[in-house]
């Protein structure tokens, strides 16, 4: 035995979903004190590989030592018994409990049942690593951050020595991911072994100690975070040299015009609650107006009412035909909106759910809009094909062929697919969800690129993005919504990331400090 | 330890070939069965039902045409089953043109001429099922109710108003019965060709298979009826009102019911009762899913649906079995092929754990 033996230690791990090989021949050691980064694109492997270690998976062969035991980990309740914890992209919290009652729920403690002395036990444990948590506040009260903190104590308090956390910061703004890391820095310095997967390359340089990275479900090598540049981590991660800049050519200032003017617009759900409030901007032709917020913060609303998909409650949404003819926007449908001869592209966040029909081929996803054309009361496949077929060819969508489902592409590859159909169009107005959720680095580059080349053409582009690093490096202006409120609009040349992310929580939203 | 794992896709010929093998299974586990339970030689048995079904050609156009009648219920349902619209209404739409039929026979079979009258009962029939189809579609349309329990009900009150009907209509009075209707003129009633009374709806049902596979698989409607069941966001986010078409796909799913209603009435019964739908409307859902809603292969589905249930009479009157025996048999077939989807979709593997870790 040597000095110091590794908390888990995985060998010749490998795992395949019918043709997919997920992970193959995966070994690597994680140690007590230390914060290990598992890195890696969209799809290399990195989630399955920690499922199985979390129990939700079992792998097809290798093996698993905790502690230098042999374990075998059927189950996530053996993963507890072994002292494992994960903490997944999607919370499993019950709303209408309290913190407490959460943190508890499913254990089976010998005794009493004593809520109180629980919520003790939750509130030492909140002390000694600086979480800040009311356990007797209700779940639905609380934020993002709050709830993930949630997640992270009902660990603890389970004695998990062993903590994976799915991409933490997804959903959280610039100061919550501060303050994530503070805590996590404590645990560590308590000797918890604590593994962070993500593809962000800035947090993983500020968090972690080492960064293992997987390519293809294959371990590919593994570097002291201190040693090494995020550029170097970007050509192991993607395998080949890749430059790390996006492009912001300048707009073409002779012919910008306003083409999109939002003022005062308004939008409650279907449950009454306001998911936009008093919203006004406008967007300009040969400019990508970005837009920042906390996830949930209006912007599918605010994107969907101006396509037409969205009922409003009030104000009015403009679009400038030239200087002098402008059609009102609100109460038309995608429909008519098309019939006024408006093109208006969009790239919804739900790409197999709403841009896509995820059980038809290519040629049947790319007649989606055009399928109404001619007067036949048959369709016609040989336009929808070619388009198909140029789609392919030009963004080097990675599919045995246009027959093909499009949900057994790759997401980098369903987003050309959708992205090709939107542009193809020849639009004045561009809007884009998330364009690049989930995709690996070439695919989002491409991304960019073809959302320039919009902006070139002319088109109004609107961007909707989670990532502000992308925010700050593609966009014009950046407009920061808040609660359904807009607290700013900014250029995206001066402005700073934390300007933006200040902005992001100005209006209080579901944050009351 | 046991897990179940997605299969690589499989070719085609290798897929079918996987499936007429499991038929053979099932009928060797069906023959064992029998011999067990009743003592019977299964080849016999076997027999029997072959000759039941094709022993002369009289049998054979019956069998021809209670597939027809199923495979029309059957196309009926495909367009809404396609939507994701799970209609159960079948049963009540099928009654609702049938007894649309018959009224049309009893109230103008003496007073309309015969060119004028099947007309007159065609569009009454297709309004009727589509009238029965289109409640619930409206309410699923307006409020979202739920389909599957609205045209399920639907059924009962079908039930009930030919019922009552049958009692308004029944000759001689107080036989509960309306016998045959139009027995001496035979108003109303669909024409023989080539003296073969089977032979029209053969031939309608061929039609309308064809129809509905072209439909379906070609038409822009159909592919609207497509994206609309595969996702209804996407429908809207293209400006497909999904509205209208759960309601016209609706119509079309009841007017066809409607029709094989027309079918039997006029057709093959000439009269009318409360049980004329006989199921159909039920075993039309089997024969959908069976088919993976293409109507092609519906005619496969019904074909192998129909040949069971008639050998199955068949046995029990030979050999005095149980009515039920039969249904045995073909509840042992149907489990084998709808356990084969599954298992053509994935595998189970059993995962070498112990060693595992053994060796390590």
């Amino acid at each position: 035995m040597g000095e110091k033996q590794p908390a888990v230690r995985l060998r010749n791990i490998s795992k395949s979903f019918g043709p997919v090989q997920a992970n193959n021949n995966v070994s690597l050691d994680i140690n007590r004190g230390e914060i290990l980064a598992l890195l890696g694109e969209n799809g290399s492997g990195k989630t399955t590989l920690m499922n199985m270690l979390s129990g939700i998976y079992f792998p097809d062969s290798g093996s698993i030592e905790i502690d230098g035991k042999p374990a075998s980990i059927g189950s996530p309740k053996d993963a507890f018994d072994y002292g494992i914890g994960m903490i997944h992209q999607h919370f499993k919290l019950v709303n209408v409990f309290t913190a407490t009652e959460n943190i508890v729920l499913g254990l089976r403690d010998k005794g009493k049942f004593d809520l109180e002395a629980a919520a003790d036990k939750v509130r030492s444990i909140c002390d000694a690593y600086g979480f800040d948590v009311d356990p007797h506040q209700k779940v639905y009260d609380m934020s993002v951050s709050q709830k993930q903190t949630v997640e992270i104590v009902k660990l603890l308090y389970r004695g998990a020595e062993i903590l994976i956390l799915d991409e933490p910061t997804a959903v959280l703004t610039p100061q919550e991911t501060d303050k994530l890391f503070a805590v996590l820095r404590n645990m560590r310095d308590d000797g918890k072994a604590i593994i962070i997967i993500t593809h962000k390359l800035n947090e993983v340089k500020d968090i972690s100690d080492r960064v293992v990275v997987l390519r293809k479900g294959e371990y590919v090598g593994e570097m002291k975070t201190a040693e090494a540049s995020t550029q170097e981590m970007t050509n192991m991660m993607v395998g080949h040299q890749v430059t790390l800049n996006i492009d912001r050519p300048d707009p073409e200032m002779k012919y910008r015009m306003e083409r999109i003017r939002v003022s005062h617009l308004t939008v409650t759900n279907r449950e009454g609650v306001t998911k936009l409030d008093d919203v006004s901007f406008s967007a300009y032709t040969g400019e990508i107006l970005g837009i920042a917020g906390i996830s949930g913060s209006g912007q599918k609303e605010l994107l969907e009412a101006i396509a037409g998909l969205q009922p409003v409650e009030s104000g009015s949404i403009e679009y400038n035909v030239d200087d002098n003819v402008s059609e009102q926007l609100i109460g038309m449908d995608p429909l008519k909106i098309a019939d006024m001869g408006v093109v208006l592209s969009f790239v919804p966040e739900d790409r197999l759910g709403m841009g896509l029909v995820a059980n038809m081929d290519l040629t049947d996803n790319m007649m989606l809009r055009s399928f109404r054309n001619g007067l036949s009361p048959l369709t016609n496949r040989s336009q929808p094909k070619h388009l198909a077929e140029l789609v392919v060819d030009e963004l080097e969508v990675d599919t045995p062929g246009v027959g093909t489902q499009v949900s057994k592409l790759s997401g980098g590859n369903v987003q050309k697919v959708l992205v090709g159909r939107e542009i193809a169009a020849a639009p004045t107005v561009l809007l884009s969800a998330y364009a690049v959720r989930g995709l690996d680095v070439n695919s989002s580059y491409l991304i960019y690129d073809l959302l320039n080349r919009q902006k070139g053409n002319g088109v109004a582009v609107i961007y909707v993005g989670e990532d502000l690093d992308v925010l700050l490096e593609l966009c014009d202006r950046i407009l920061v919504l808040c609660g359904g409120k807009v607290s700013g609009i900014v250029d995206g040349r001066t402005t700073t990331k934390n300007e933006v992310g200040l902005m992001m929580t100005k209006l209080g939203g579901g944050e009351a400090s | 330890m046991m897990h179940i794992v997605k299969r690589k896709e499989m070719p085609l010929a290798q897929a079918m070939a996987i499936r007429f093998g499991i038929i053979g299974i099932a009928l060797i586990v069906c023959g064992v069965i029998t011999a067990l339970m009743t003592g019977l030689n299964p080849i016999d048995v076997y027999a029997t039902m072959i000759k039941g079904s094709f022993g002369s050609p009289r049998k054979v156009w019956i069998l021809l045409q209670e597939v027809a009648i199923l495979l029309c219920v059957s196309l009926a349902l495909t367009p809404a089953f396609r939507m994701k619209f799970w209609n159960l209404g079948g049963e009540g739409q099928v009654l609702a043109g049938a007894f649309a039929s018959a009224a049309c026979m009893i109230t103008l079979g003496n007073t309309v001429p015969g060119v004028l009258l099947i007309p007159i009962m065609l569009v009454a029939a297709l309004a009727a099922g589509a009238l029965w189809a289109a409640i619930p579609a409206l309410f699923k349309a307006r409020w979202d109710t739920n389909e599957t329990l609205f045209t399920l009900m639907m059924n009962y009150v079908a039930t009930q108003i030919v019922a009552y009907f049958v009692i308004v209509w029944e000759v001689p009075k107080g036989s509960g019965n309306i016998g045959i209707i139009n027995q001496s003129t035979e108003a109303g009633w669909l024409p023989k060709i080539a003296n073969n009374k089977y032979m029209l709806i053969v031939i309608l049902a061929v039609l309308l298979t064809a129809a509905m596979y072209v439909y379906l698989t070609y038409s822009k409607q159909g592919y609207e009826i497509s994206v609309v069941g595969e996702s209804p966001s996407t429908a809207r986010y293209v400006g497909i009102k999904v509205n209208k078409v759960i309601v016209r796909t609706l119509l079309i799913s009841g007017a066809i019911c409607g029709f094989t209603g027309l079918l039997l009435v006029s057709g093959s019964a000439h009269t009318l009762t409360t049980s004329i739908a006989g199921g159909r409307g039920f075993t039309a859902v089997m024969v959908a899913w069976l088919a993976k809603f293409n109507p092609l292969i519906m005619i496969g589905s019904s074909a192998l649906l129909e040949f069971m249930e008639s050998g199955a009479g068949e046995i029990s009157t030979i050999y005095g079995l149980n009515q039920s025996f039969g249904d045995i048999l073909t509840g042992i077939i149907l489990f084998f092929i709808i356990g084969t989807e599954f298992f053509l979709t994935y595998r189970v593997v059993l995962s070498k754990k112990k060693e595992d870790t053994a060796h390590v």
